[in-house]
């Protein structure tokens, strides 16, 4: 198969960047998206040019490093997987595709493709956590919690925290992110202890590092890859206004 | 020089050793932990919950990963579970039968004291996870669910779906940031160690690089924790994430750690068979499938050669004419032998012609019993996610056909070697995780990486390296402007300054894919005196043609990717030669080790416990010298070594 | 407390939800009054009347007024925190993801058409109803009493161009509300996995019912001004 790509090229944060064209051919339909970008990659190294930066490691739809907004959409065209679980059989042979960073005022970009996402560590850093120290615990069945609390925990637990909810958004908002992490440890008796604070804490930082407002439009819901719902959001909701309320 | 190895292990009862060791050990007061450094390399699941746990006892700690966020270490990608001995299923397992899996699974060429002091805290390891908020599985009870593994006869093993990994390391993640939020720990993303500084003998801290702006930075401690994982990317395509490396562990070894049984590396059996020559990376079915898939192959060539040509589906082979070998081969373990097992029973058959693609690279891995059996629903929900991401790539359901699977390079038992204190031969240098080569023996069980990872960070450094700092409490902060790092820095830029330079006609990724091959070809799944010879001599030569002929493009003081691959292949391409040999001079098979000149009758592994009842540790020597050969005995006074048996 | 309402993402949101919310009310109910207006003139101007130049219609008016502006400008405020948010440079290419309403991403424009609505509106009607009244006059430029709230209908509905606007306003309104109405729940905080499809029915089936509410008054009206050879009386 044969490609046009329109790729952003970016030299740091502070140059102006721009769309450039590159044709890549022979590609098999099996290829991934992300090692047909290798092989364009190898390609401009072999023609002495600087190859396109991208974030990527597992490959296995786990990490959350890859990103890409590819012909519009956050991780590509499938719905609810990541850049590198993307197959280049869904594309049709001789198609441009159109090859974007995360857009985000929140997460500028480093190069070409590669953005700086430390504003979802700093949202996490601000309480998304349970204050435990190593080795103050009781025995893990102390505890019990109703299956269908622990499978709802566990699905907002998926994020994988790629950013693709607040790239997506045409608000600029991390609540789905921020749900998440809310949303997982509120269904369980562990984290409903420091609930209030931890909601209070992390809406805090995500207004203070400049993310948007929330309007409910669940374009975050369509574009992650873990397809967490923004049910979530509703709960972060609560926990925000009632913590709030209690003030 | 040789080495003088002391591995430190106390003396005593088994069960006794690790608590009379913490009684033994010197700890450091709070006041003076406030005054001492560390340094952690890598956020995984050792690095993550050794920085925070440190931090907590109060030590100042400097986190460095080189991906955007400690969140993303390639620990998140575990999917199975994590074993302990909690006994939760009543199926009489406990602290010993843990252990001695993991000896037994290890194929006796793990320590003792060691894997004991590794299952008797992974008790400790469930309890914490789920205090932090670890969603595991649940029974309708409420209480935790777990499954069962292969290498073991009881269920031991607890689970987040097929995310263990991923929850158990944003548990430890989240344990760091509320340690980064008091200031305590201090974080470096897109940070690359390049160099350990020794000074006087004693690790003081290291050199790395802003992968962002390329600037060389200096940083001082008065101990270094290296928890970088495994080192398996040497083979190129393997399980582990593309920037997954050993260069880390590799710059200590230069430095004068020992390396220990760099040999050792574990094949999974259950991967996605390679597709292509443009293939990146491999990918992982989670070994849990092994619960319920049966693996097979057709019994007749025709069958075969019909599969190859697409005329037969694999679904219309009736069953007298399927071949379960694993479960003809090992009955009482069945599809749940251990990995090195079922790999290279997998070679086997694929070796006679019985692989079923147009490669012969693969076996197949059916769920037609488990579905007639437990229903579609059940199998669903307990493989659902693992089984549309594997439709996604192959294009293939596997609700329908079975799935294809071969084994791939997964983990690497061997590393940096470390005493029971995780000290490596450089004090104040310290080795966890995946990176030391301490627990695992010749081979891994499943669901025991996550295990050893949390227990080093959780559990046993934050207690030994306090034996260490105890004698530094009068020490002043490290200087960093000491001849030692301006000579580390030199050599890191002059390294670059040279790579930059040479210019030549191969991209670092051609290189690294023929040095893949030849490791693959002749130090993979099973190896001989002439594959291994023959890898050292192409290993050298292809060394000599990195280092005259690769092209690195971009410069030093930018955000460069070509480069950071280059430092990382430079390593690939002396621990390649070190793996192999390794491999030459070990003359048994063990674990994952399998030198085709020693196999017993059936073709199972044949070791040689009166000669190589070592652990194998070298001595850095120079690039193209050979390294010096230190052994560890390793004695058994607690088990009895047997030829291991799945059989009955 | 008073602060968060200004200074947090969701403090802000939650007075969107709770003005929008009170505008919703006012909605069902002033569409519940016009369609008394279908059934009989005399009952509609009793209403009229009860609610012309009182305190309590009064002190209602000033409120809703203040709902619409807290509305309005909290809309600008969120829109243009979002606008800055989003950053400089904007994707080359972009689409409807699936499963979001076009409604959702345009809440700001199909507000400032209700808004536009609503000031024609007003001076269709209030200007020359409760604002004469409480000037003192007894008629309106049209030489209508301002109690006469049903002939001022006729009167309006008899134009197509008013027909046609309101009918654009209404749709306008029909999209605004189909998410807003769910949206104030969320927001709200009462949506949860099984609600939420149950909510975005909810709103469906209110926004509907506004619509046609108000919808068929006009339509009615219209149809009658049409047929001048009963008088209306059909």
């Amino acid at each position: 198969m044969n490609f046009t790509l329109k790729i952003w090229r970016q030299r740091d944060a502070h140059s102006k960047g721009e769309f450039k064209e590159y044709k890549v051919t022979d590609i098999s339909s099996d290829t991934s998206f992300l090692e047909m970008l290798d092989i364009l990659n190898n390609d401009l190294v072999h023609k002495g040019e600087e190859p396109v930066a991208f974030d990527h490691d597992c490959r296995e739809g786990i990490c959350g490093m890859c990103s890409l907004h590819i012909n519009g959409h956050a991780h590509g065209p499938s719905q609810a997987v990541t850049t590198c679980q993307i197959y280049m059989r869904q594309f049709a042979d001789g198609a441009t595709i159109t090859i974007e960073p995360w857009r985000s005022a929140a997460f500028p970009v480093i190069r070409d493709l590669v953005v700086n996402r430390n504003a979802y560590d700093q949202i996490l850093q601000a309480g998304g956590y349970v204050s435990v120290r190593t080795n103050s615990v009781p025995d893990g069945n102390a505890i019990p919690i109703p299956q269908a609390d622990a499978e709802e925990s566990m699905d907002a637990a998926a994020c994988v925290g790629c950013g693709a909810c607040a790239a997506t958004c045409k608000n600029g908002s991390a609540m789905l992110f921020v749900a998440a992490r809310v949303s997982s440890l509120a269904k369980l008796p562990q984290g409903r202890v420091e609930g209030a604070r931890r909601a209070k804490a992390m809406v805090a930082k995500m207004d203070e590092l400049g993310f948007g407002n929330c309007t409910n439009t669940g374009a975050c819901q369509a574009e992650c890859p873990k397809g967490i719902s923004i049910a979530h959001i509703a709960r972060l909701n609560r926990e925000f206004l009632a913590a709030k309320l209690a003030d | 020089m040789a080495f003088k190895l002391d591995s430190k292990i106390p003396a005593g009862e088994l069960a006794q050793k690790w608590s009379n060791h913490k009684a033994a050990i010197k700890v450091v007061s709070p006041a003076n932990k406030r005054k001492l450094d560390i340094i952690v390399v890598g956020t995984g699941l050792g690095g993550a919950s050794a920085a925070a746990s440190l931090s907590e006892l109060g030590y100042n700690v400097k986190i460095f990963c080189i991906q955007d966020s400690p969140r993303r270490a390639h620990s998140i990608a575990a999917q199975g579970g994590i074993n302990a001995a909690k006994n939760y299923q009543n199926d009489n397992d406990s602290v010993y039968r843990l252990f001695y899996d993991t000896i037994k699974g290890g194929d006796y060429r793990a320590r003792e004291a060691n894997v004991y002091r590794l299952a008797e805290v992974s008790n400790l390891i469930i309890d914490q996870c789920v205090a932090q908020g670890v969603p595991f599985a649940r029974e309708y009870g409420g209480l935790l669910a777990n499954r069962s593994f292969g290498g073991a006869q009881v269920s031991r093993t607890f689970y987040a779906r097929g995310q263990t990994g991923q929850q158990l390391l944003l548990g430890a993640y989240a344990a760091l940031n509320k340690e980064i939020a008091t200031g305590h720990v201090t974080s470096y993303n897109r940070h690359e160690m390049l160099d350990i500084v020794v000074e006087n003998g004693e690790a003081r801290g290291i050199i790395a690089r802003n992968l962002v702006t390329g600037e060389i930075e200096r940083h001082g401690a008065h101990a270094v924790v290296i928890a970088t994982g495994g080192y398996g990317n040497v083979f190129f395509l393997s399980t582990n994430a593309m920037a997954s490396n050993g260069s880390a562990a590799f710059q200590c070894y230069r430095k004068g750690a020992g390396f220990a049984n760099p040999c050792f590396t574990q094949i999974h059996p259950t991967c996605i068979p390679v597709h292509g020559t443009q293939q990146s990376k491999l990918t992982l079915m989670s070994e849990s499938l092994r619960n319920d898939g049966r693996i097979w192959v057709p019994k007749k060539l025709e069958d075969v050669e019909a599969l190859r040509k697409g005329t037969l589906k694999p679904s219309q082979i009736a069953e007298e004419d399927r071949d379960y070998y694993l479960e003809r081969r090992y009955p009482a373990f069945g599809n749940l032998v251990p990995r090195d097992v079922a790999s290279r029973a997998a070679k086997e058959r694929c070796d006679a012609g019985y692989g079923v693609n147009e490669t012969g690279l693969a076996v197949f891995l059916d769920f037609k019993t488990a579905i007639a059996v437990h229903g579609k629903e059940v199998i669903e929900k307990r493989y659902g996610n693992l089984f549309d991401m594997y439709k996604e790539i192959t294009d293939v359901n596997p609700y329908e056909e079975p799935m294809q699977i071969f084994p791939a390079v997964h983990y690497t038992m061997g590393g940096i070697w470390v005493d029971y204190n995780l000290m490596t031969t450089i004090p104040g240098l310290y080795a966890i995780g995946e990176a030391n080569f301490s627990d695992h023996g010749a081979n891994r069980l499943g669901a025991s990486a996550l295990m050893q990872g949390l227990a080093d960070g959780y559990f046993v450094l934050p207690y030994t390296i306090g034996d260490y700092l105890s004698k530094k409490i009068q020490a002043p902060k490290v200087a960093t402007d000491t001849p030692a790092f301006d000579e580390a820095e030199k050599a890191v830029k002059a390294k670059i300054e040279k790579l930059l330079s040479i210019n030549g006609a191969r991209s670092v990724d051609d290189i690294h894919r023929q040095l893949g091959l030849i490791m693959w070809d002749n130090v993979g799944m099973a190896r001989t005196k002439e594959s291994l010879e023959k890898a050292i001599v192409e290993i050298a030569a292809l060394r000599k043609e990195f280092w005259k002929n690769v092209k690195v493009v971009g410069t030093a003081d930018s955000f460069n990717v070509e480069l950071e691959k280059a430092l990382r292949l430079a390593d690939f391409l002396e621990l390649g030669e070190l793996m192999a040999r390794d491999a030459l001079n070990r003359e048994e098979s063990c674990g994952g080790h399998f030198r085709s000149e020693h196999q017993t009758e059936e073709g199972e592994a044949l070791r040689h416990d009166d000669e190589f009842a070592y652990a194998a540790v070298w001595e850095y020597k120079g690039m193209d010298e050979a390294p010096e050969l230190t052994k560890e005995d390793l004695t058994y006074e607690f088990t009895h070594r047997a030829q291991r048996n799945y059989k009955d | 407390m008073g602060c968060f309402l200004t200074n947090s993402s969701l403090g802000r949101k939650l007075v969107m939800s709770i003005s929008g919310c009170f505008l919703v009310l006012f909605l069902l109910f002033h569409m519940a009054m016009n369609v008394v207006a279908l059934i009989s003139a005399e009952g509609y101007n009793m209403i009229c009347g009860f609610l012309g130049a009182n305190w309590y219609a009064l002190v209602g008016t000033a409120v809703l007024a203040l709902g619409v502006l807290v509305h309005f400008v909290y809309a600008f405020i969120l829109t243009w925190q979002n606008r800055k948010a989003r950053g400089n440079v904007r994707y080359a290419v972009t689409v409807t993801e699936k499963g979001v309403d076009w409604a959702s991403k345009n809440m700001l424009v199909l507000g400032i058409i209700v808004l536009l609505g609503l000031l024609l509106h007003l001076t269709h009607f209030w200007s020359k109803m409760m604002l004469v009244e409480l000037m003192g006059q007894h008629t309106n430029d049209l030489g209508l009493a301002p109690t006469d709230g049903a002939a001022l209908i006729q009167y309006t509905f008899s134009k197509w161009y008013n027909v046609v606007l309101y009918l654009v306003w209404f749709a306008a309104l029909w999209f605004h509300l189909n998410h807003g109405v769910w949206s104030m729940f969320q927001t709200a905080g009462f949506a949860n996995a099984t609600w939420l499809p149950r909510l975005k029915c909810i709103a469906k089936l209110i926004s509907s019912l506004i619509f046609l509410g108000f919808a068929a008054v006009v339509v009615v009206f219209y149809v009658r001004s049409l047929c001048g050879c009963c008088g209306g009386c059909c």
